[in-house]
């Protein structure tokens, strides 16, 4: 049994639907990365898998048992989510930020912080420890908060398999840090997490994920290897754009360029 | 915590309660009669000096200054958990309407003629009618607000808002058709007022405060995760449904009872939680307690300046709140812009 089963998710808001009948697997250890044009519905599934949006069809299972069945506090230490926007105007430090992840445990202040630290190492946001969160730049509070997120399910032994959700975590990220955050997230995933994260840059999909899920107007359109999904028929259908995909010269990697 | 802002909170934790303590003592010792401050511990202590310092301070000035400190620290306590709940630092308890619905109720008593009845023992009806008006008030924006996705925090703003002007203009409407004597009575205690302090109204006071100060272990943790946004609250495995009902409910008694035994006295809630916060950092764990201090040690003052300044008439004592505070107030923001 995977970890997080979801089985054909169908969202309505208004009548219109925003998801239909997407199925997904994730097992612990597995970075699968949602891609597609805006408005896909990418949002929407990772709220979907979380229990935030409301379903008009189908179910979503962690564990073997729906989430809302966990305790609150006990949910929050195998699940993760960082959304797109997370606007904080209260001037926290870095490392107070970070340290909120830990509320949900009862690890011990000493624990706590060398959990926070080694997340934050992860994301090379340690010398943002002092420092105040509105003061930095909007890169360096998107790495404090993905530093916080992971924080949150760092440890097997509080969580056992956790679930880590990610909305487009590489935005107004340079690039170093782009490709330093999908490694730090797929080595994340290899201790135990399995994660969700939709990104815009097929490269990242490519790179590192384990599997890819493409989504058009709310529809599953294809879900498999990065090798299989990612082909220039596939990709021109998804975003209506002609690409050529040639393979990476030094990994061998499928790479997606635009024809013009 | 990092070194700065631990030097920041102990420097506060030393600061605030001495603060506090000099200036009940000097609550108590100044006034129409000066005290030396060892009268002022001798008559605390119960101790008859032959003179009339016993009288003065156990009859009049002692439960002035518990009123006084008890009505600072709950302002500042209420201002500090509802900035934190709508997450926005501007946010004022009368934000929510409970200030303008406890002033309509007071304004009706006295247009009323009331003001005279006394019912529940020594708290007047005008007393009554304010806190009843203030969780009548609090109540309407609620259930407004409430809906089945739980509670907006937008819409109870909003709510908020339109309370406080519908009540506004009927209070105008009243002070329209209010004759002369009355209407200098409903606008003398619009600006707040301690002078009918009494032992009853600080025992309210700190029964109120107390459930406060019971309360902040619980919230304090919870407040610092709200300002990550509801939905990651709920992530992080806050009841966020349950600590936004509970912090409403305390904030809406602490308010009503501090605008129905002292009027209302505005700036302590906005500005005293917003001058700690950029004293020792966000954190509620340490902003509810410190905030409790730094009210109660504001009023006190002010309400000594207000009996003294131009005695033998006495200020309201809302004015005088302003007065001190913001230019200490406009210096700190002054510093922390520049600090950046």
């Amino acid at each position: 049994m995977a970890l997080l089963q979801a089985e054909s998710i169908t969202v309505c808001v208004d009548n219109r639907p925003l998801l239909s009948d997407v199925s997904l697997e994730v097992e612990a250890g597995e970075l699968v990365c949602v891609i597609g044009p805006n408005g896909a519905g990418k949002s929407t599934l990772l709220t979907a898998l979380c229990g935030e949006t409301a379903m008009d069809n189908g179910w979503v299972n962690f564990k073997g048992t729906p989430l809302h069945n966990l305790s609150a506090r006990n949910r929050a230490r195998q699940v993760a989510v960082l959304p797109q926007n997370n606007p904080l105007t209260f001037a926290f430090t870095g490392l107070e930020l970070v340290s909120l992840s830990r509320t949900p445990h009862s690890t011990g202040n000493e624990r706590d912080r060398q959990i926070c630290q080694e997340a934050m190492a992860m994301l090379d946001v340690n010398h943002l420890s002092e420092r105040l969160y509105p003061t930095l730049s909007g890169g360096e509070q998107q790495r404090l908060q993905l530093a916080r997120v992971m924080a949150q399910i760092w440890r097997a032994e509080d969580g056992g398999d956790r679930l880590l959700l990610l909305d487009e975590p590489a935005t107004s990220l340079d690039i170093a840090h782009q490709y330093g955050m999908m490694r730090a997230v797929r080595d994340f995933a290899r201790s135990g997490v399995a994660v969700v994260m939709t990104v815009h840059d097929l490269a990242h999909a490519s790179g590192y994920s384990d599997r890819i899920l493409a989504l058009k107007q709310g529809h599953s359109m294809a879900y498999g290897s990065a090798e299989s999904v990612l082909t220039a028929e596939n990709i021109q259908q998804l975003y209506g754009y002609s690409v050529t995909v040639i393979p990476h010269p030094l990994t061998g990697r499928s790479l997606v360029v635009a024809d013009v | 915590m990092t070194v700065a802002r631990i030097k920041a909170v102990n420097l506060a934790w030393w600061i605030l309660p001495v603060l506090l303590a000099v200036s009940f003592v000097a609550a108590v010792a100044v006034g129409a009669v000066y005290l030396s401050p060892w009268q002022v511990f001798a008559a605390l202590g119960g101790q008859d000096d032959g003179g009339l310092a016993k009288d003065i301070v156990q009859a009049i000035r002692l439960p002035r200054a518990l009123l006084a400190a008890g009505v600072g620290a709950v302002l500042a306590v209420c201002g500090a958990m509802l900035q934190g709940l709508f997450r926005n630092p501007l946010a004022d308890p009368s934000l929510i309407g409970v200030t303008a619905g406890a002033s309509f109720g007071a304004c009706l008593a006295i247009l009323l003629g009331a003001e005279v009845a006394e019912i529940f023992g020594s708290l007047p009806m005008v007393s009554m009618a304010a806190f009843c008006g203030g969780l009548l008030a609090v109540a309407l924006v609620y259930k407004v607000a409430k809906s089945v996705n739980g509670t907006s925090v937008a819409t109870m703003l909003l709510m908020g808002i339109a309370v406080a002007a519908f009540s506004g203009s009927l209070i105008g409407l009243m002070e329209y058709f209010a004759d002369n004597d009355t209407l200098r009575r409903i606008s003398l205690w619009l600006m707040g007022g301690l002078d009918a302090a009494s032992y009853p109204h600080a025992f309210l006071i700190f029964a109120v405060l107390c459930g406060l100060l019971a309360s902040m272990p619980r919230f304090g943790l919870s407040l610092n995760v709200l300002l990550l946004g509801e939905s990651q609250a709920r992530h992080l495995g806050v009841d966020v449904e349950r600590v936004k009902t509970t912090l409403i409910v305390l904030v809406a008694a602490g308010v009503g009872t501090s605008v129905a035994v002292a009027g209302s006295i505005a700036f302590v809630g906005l500005v005293i939680p917003h001058m700690v916060r950029l004293w020792v950092g966000p954190d509620h764990r340490q902003l509810l307690p410190l905030s409790a201090l730094a009210g109660a040690s504001l009023l006190l003052v002010s309400d000594t300046l207000a009996r003294t300044i131009i005695a033998p008439v006495e200020l309201p004592v809302g004015l005088i709140t302003a007065l001190i505070g913001v230019p200490f107030f406009v210096s700190l923001l002054h510093k922390s812009r520049g600090s950046h």
